[in-house]
């Protein structure tokens, strides 16, 4: 697919100095559209939350989603940004079948939240410093989906089929700042801002958050430029990077690649470029120079946006606690070491941890399941750990299940492979797959009679006090029992037997 | 002979009644809203094939609406008792306006046979009131035009002279109430399109504040200049619309919060004793035709016998209002009018050759499907908006804007309401303008300020030209959300006028095949 030649990472590093930026969207879930009753809910049989506004149809008018703006409001307290007082939607007119009006409404040059910040902290625990731009609001397209060609893309489609459910459902697009500074460190701070931005959206309550539905898309921008030189070089824009790996893959990628076409002496081409996730690399999508011309105006349907001072006063006091302050009182709860908690932020399973412990488990078990057993797994499947499908409640009743001594550790991480198969509950699958600790003392004293006898020196050792010697009949009892039988209470019952106390 | 009603009245009275009369008799029970509604129907059917007022008939729902009233009202009680004063009455709706059961147009070959899956706020409202819905009328394609000629359906003719235009864009109703086939028609007006209409045709017509009725369900040329107003024969019959159609809508955005004022009673005040009235330097005199100059300055006379003070005021910035006017309008017009692509309905073209893309159906669509008027407004518009041409068109339009709501401002200081000619000319003959866009764009110099400032305006019969024998208008201006004061000062004009003519100006229109035999009996 794609042909573009790439320098390695670290010859692009000595050369060339990254400059990021970000267009983050994040879809809100308010319960109906930005600007219509509609209802705002994914995942619905096409064209059914529509309604005559969402459709375009002659004659219908805008009415702003009040909780739209208060949610995108929160979203600029929690960057840090200042709240406009008053400011107006435009129009941002193109012709295009996914927008219903052939124009956008869109904040322009009146966002609702300008001038923030965020503090990103990195995997060592460097804190990093990124300018925010605007938060600004504005309505997302409906879907397209073009049938009949071999990419799925709109040349060579037969036809294309739209989809207006999600025409008209509320987004704010946070801009940042230019990004400078960051180094070698670029692919690795993309990834953590577009991490820090869901986190923070999804703590605020304001999105469901799951980039794997689109409700947080990244558009990256990268541009190289000589060490040493203050110019910003051109920039490509990756369009909907939609995982935070494949930010930070992305990221990588296009400065290897404008790495390259500077050191062969030509200039990167101002472009919007697509993300391939099978390749990990980008083709490129459509020029896009600075002169597009949107023809905006302010929306003339739509009265300007008042955020008095007091409610943004009031909207100020319900934020809920920052992630970063969470994430330090968290720390303190669970009683983790400082690389214990690194690793678990790293791994990207605080809240699923959190949820855990909320579940019922204790901060140790948890820890244990999500890093021993689950980010693994997730790993291998090449995808982000909550993305596994893992419920909190499945890691409590598997807990429980090996605390009961039901089964035992190593049943209960066949059990997890059995729930991430689809194979039903883990109770159902220890049934189905017949994987109980066999803990009926019956079947076990026979098995016991028959390890004994068939090591009758063991047993002897063992009456004579050599307790340690009972690892032997025990393996024999577990042998024979193919695995099933609790070895605590087998090493029980052989005391037992031969009369002697541990 | 005409066909009596048991109580005696004709259906050639019974058309010639203004809406408040038809209420007072529909709720002695010497009509009923039926024969009321079929003596509309038949009236329409007999001459609205000279005046083409109308691009569709809804007789059947009509009737069935007036049925419900009769059996309302016949059965007593507290039904009958909750009836609303116009319950009964018919109307006429401007095909600008969306209403469920029959197509809507905007008089554009784009949107032929669409049916709208919703009804105005407005029409709700009528709807409410339980006022039949005669039908649809024509106008100038997407209300662009001031003479009804633009509409893809064929022009309006003028009642007073059919080779005349009825004006526009609102001519249909205009020309329906003034050829006696409605008793009361809904309008928009974004430069003047109820009000230049109303002044040609001797009707009527009421620009309303800018927010005082809802604008959901009228299809938008330019939302921030578009209001919806009513098309009567008499003041206190605008009133009376204005009170059942206005008031807060939270469809519309921009609709004004508060109550509306009881428009009604404003109307029936009957004095304008110790009013100020500011007459416009910019507006009269030289550009308008003597006759227009001559009926003004008779209106002025009488009000000053009433006892109204005559001040007159300048507003300099007057003069730049149809430039700013005819650069906000179509930029606005630009982008409202681009969901019209073939895509999700309405007229679809596909190309004749090459390929079949979406841009491709699109421009086809739009090439076949709108007119030469909205295609130039539309690529007027799309220039004024582009980069590096917004600041000096659409940037400077905003800025006369702010001028001309300031000149209002310092006018209403001196003056509690303003008066001028509605138009510089009365109706011209079809065709006269066709080719010269800005000779007919001029003919709105006087009531595009109001639109730009957002402040209502009200337009009615100032008597006839003396070189034509046709209908001049005069218009009444008054602050924004003070729309009572046009009617009490329009009321008290229009009471002077007709004291001096005998009777109301529409009896001297020359009479239109009338309510006949032959249509009685094909009943």
């Amino acid at each position: 697919m794609s042909t573009d030649e790439i320098l390695s990472f670290d010859e692009a590093m000595e050369k060339y100095d990254p400059v990021l930026g970000f267009e983050v969207h994040v879809e809100l879930n308010t319960k109906t559209k930005m600007f219509s009753s509609a209802p705002n809910v994914f995942g619905d049989e096409p064209n059914t939350n529509v309604n005559e506004v969402d459709l375009g149809m002659p004659g219908v008018l805008p009415v702003v989603n009040k909780t739209a703006i208060e949610s995108s409001i929160k979203i600029g307290l929690a960057l840090n940004c200042t709240i406009a007082e008053s400011c107006r939607f435009a129009r941002k007119n193109y012709f295009y079948p996914d927008t219903p009006k052939n124009f956008q409404t869109s904040q322009y040059d009146e966002p609702i939240a300008y001038d923030g910040y965020l503090d990103i902290e990195l995997e060592d625990g460097t804190v990093f410093r990124v300018e925010i731009e605007r938060a600004h609001m504005e309505e997302d397209a409906g879907k397209l989906t073009h049938m009949g060609g071999a990419t799925g893309r709109i040349q060579g489609a037969d036809f294309s089929l739209v989809d207006y459910n999600r025409a008209g459902v509320p987004l704010v697009e946070i801009v940042t700042k230019p990004i400078e500074g960051a180094g070698s460190r670029a692919p690795e701070l993309a990834k953590a801002y577009v991490a820090a931005i869901r986190e923070i959206v999804k703590n605020l309550g304001v999105s469901d958050a799951k980039m794997e539905r689109g409700n947080v898309r990244c558009d990256a921008n990268v541009s190289l430029r000589p060490h040493g030189r203050e110019r910003f070089g051109i920039r490509s824009e990756t369009k909907n990077v939609n995982s935070l790996r494949a930010v930070e893959h992305a990221v990588r990628y296009e400065i290897q690649r404008h790495a390259a076409v500077l050191s062969s002496g030509n200039p990167v081409v101002q472009e919007t470029r697509h993300w391939h996730e099978d390749t990990r690399t980008t083709t490129s999508g459509r020029p896009k120079s600075d002169a597009d011309d949107y023809r905006y105006f302010p929306e003339p349907d739509l009265v300007p946006v008042v955020a008095s001072r007091e409610w943004v006063e009031e909207l100020r006091a319900t934020l809920p606690e920052p992630p970063a302050e969470r994430r330090k009182r968290l720390k303190a709860d669970w009683g983790y070491s400082d690389l214990e908690f690194r690793d678990v932020v790293n791994a990207g399973v605080l809240d699923e941890i959190e949820e855990t412990i909320a579940a019922g488990a204790s901060a140790s078990v948890a820890r244990k399941w999500w890093m021993g057993e689950i980010v693994g797994r997730a790993k291998a499947a090449d995808v982000d750990p909550g993305q596994l499908g893992v419920q909190a409640a499945t890691v409590v009743e598997l807990s429980r299940m090996v605390e009961a001594g039901k089964i035992n550790n190593k049943m209960a991480s066949q059990v997890l492979d059995g729930v991430l198969a689809g194979e039903g509950t883990p109770e159902e699958i220890v049934e189905k797959r017949g994987l109980a600790v066999v803990s009926d003392d019956g079947p076990l004293l026979e098995a016991i009679d028959a390890a004994l006898a068939a090591q009758p020196d063991v047993a002897d050792k063992i009456r004579a006090g050599k307790v340690q010697a009972i690892g032997a009949i025990v393996g024999g009892v577990m042998k024979a029992t193919r695995g099933q039988a609790d070895a605590g209470r087998v090493k029980e019952l052989i005391l037992e037997k031969l009369g002697v106390t541990a | 002979m005409t066909e009596q009603n048991p109580t005696g009245i004709s259906a050639e009275t019974l058309i010639r009644l203004s809406a408040a009369q038809l209420a007072e008799k529909l709720a002695a029970g010497e009509v009923t809203a039926v024969q009321a509604t079929q003596a509309y129907l038949d009236r329409i059917a007999a001459v609205d094939g000279q005046v083409n007022a109308f691009l569709h008939v809804n007789a059947e729902e009509a009737l069935a609406v007036a049925a419900e009233v009769d059996a309302i009202r016949a059965a007593g009680g507290a039904e009958a008792e909750a009836l609303h004063y116009l319950a009964g009455v018919p109307i006429a709706v401007k095909d600008l306006i969306v209403t469920i059961g029959q197509p809507t147009t905007a008089g554009s070959k784009i949107l032929e046979g669409w049916h709208s899956p919703y009804d105005a706020t407005v029409v709700e409202r009528l709807r409410a009131a339980k006022m039949p819905i005669l039908g649809k009328t024509n106008l100038d394609e997407f209300a662009m035009g001031s003479s009804t000629e633009h509409s893809a359906y064929g022009p309006t003719r003028n009642p007073w002279d059919l080779d005349r235009i009825p004006g526009g864009s609102g001519g249909g109703s205009a020309a329906a109430v003034a050829a006696f086939e409605a008793p009361l028609a809904l309008g928009t007006d974004t430069g003047g399109s109820i009000r230049q209409p109303g002044a040609v045709t001797g009707t009527v017509g009421v620009k309303p504040t800018y927010g005082s009725v809802s604008r959901y369900g009228a299809i938008a040329m330019a939302s921030s200049l578009d209001q919806i107003g009513p098309v009567t024969r008499t003041v206190l019959d605008s009133a009376l619309l204005h009170q059942v159609i206005g008031g807060h809508d939270p469809r519309d955005s921009t609709s004004l919060p508060e109550p509306l004022a009881d428009l009604v009673a404003a109307a029936k005040t009957g004095n304008v004793e110790g009013l100020r009235i500011g007459i416009i330097k910019e507006l009269h005199g030289e550009g308008y035709q003597a006759g227009v100059e001559n009926r003004f300055n008779d209106a002025l006379e009488l009000l000053k016998e009433a006892g109204a003070e005559i001040v007159e005021v300048s507003c300099p910035n007057f003069q730049y209002a149809l430039g700013a006017y005819y650069l906000i309008m179509p930029s606005e017009a630009s982008s409202n009018l681009a969901k019209f692509d073939g895509v999700r309905y309405g007229l679809r073209v596909l190309p004749e050759d090459g390929p079949m893309t979406i841009e491709r159906v699109m421009g086809a669509t739009r090439a076949a499907g709108f007119g030469d008027e909205v295609k130039r407004r539309i690529i007027l518009g799309t220039y004024a908006l582009s980069a590096g041409y917004y600041d000096a068109y659409y940037g400077s339009a905003q800025k006369v804007r702010t001028l001309v709501q300031r000149d209002f401002e310092a006018a209403f200081a001196q003056a509690d309401v303003l008066i001028s000619p509605t138009a510089p000319t009365t109706a011209f003959p079809l065709g006269e303008k066709l080719d010269d866009p800005l000779a007919m764009y001029l003919n709105d110099v006087a009531t595009i300020p109001a639109n730009l400032a957002g402040v209502p305006g009200l337009s009615l019969p100032g008597g006839l030209a003396d070189e034509d024998g046709l209908p001049v208008g005069i218009q009444l201006l008054a602050p924004a959300r003070e729309d009572a004061r046009l009617y009490r000062v329009g009321a008290v004009l229009e009471s002077l006028l007709e004291a001096k003519w005998g009777g109301p100006l529409l009896a001297q229109a020359p009479a239109l095949g009338a309510v006949s035999l032959e249509t009685q009996e094909a009943k």
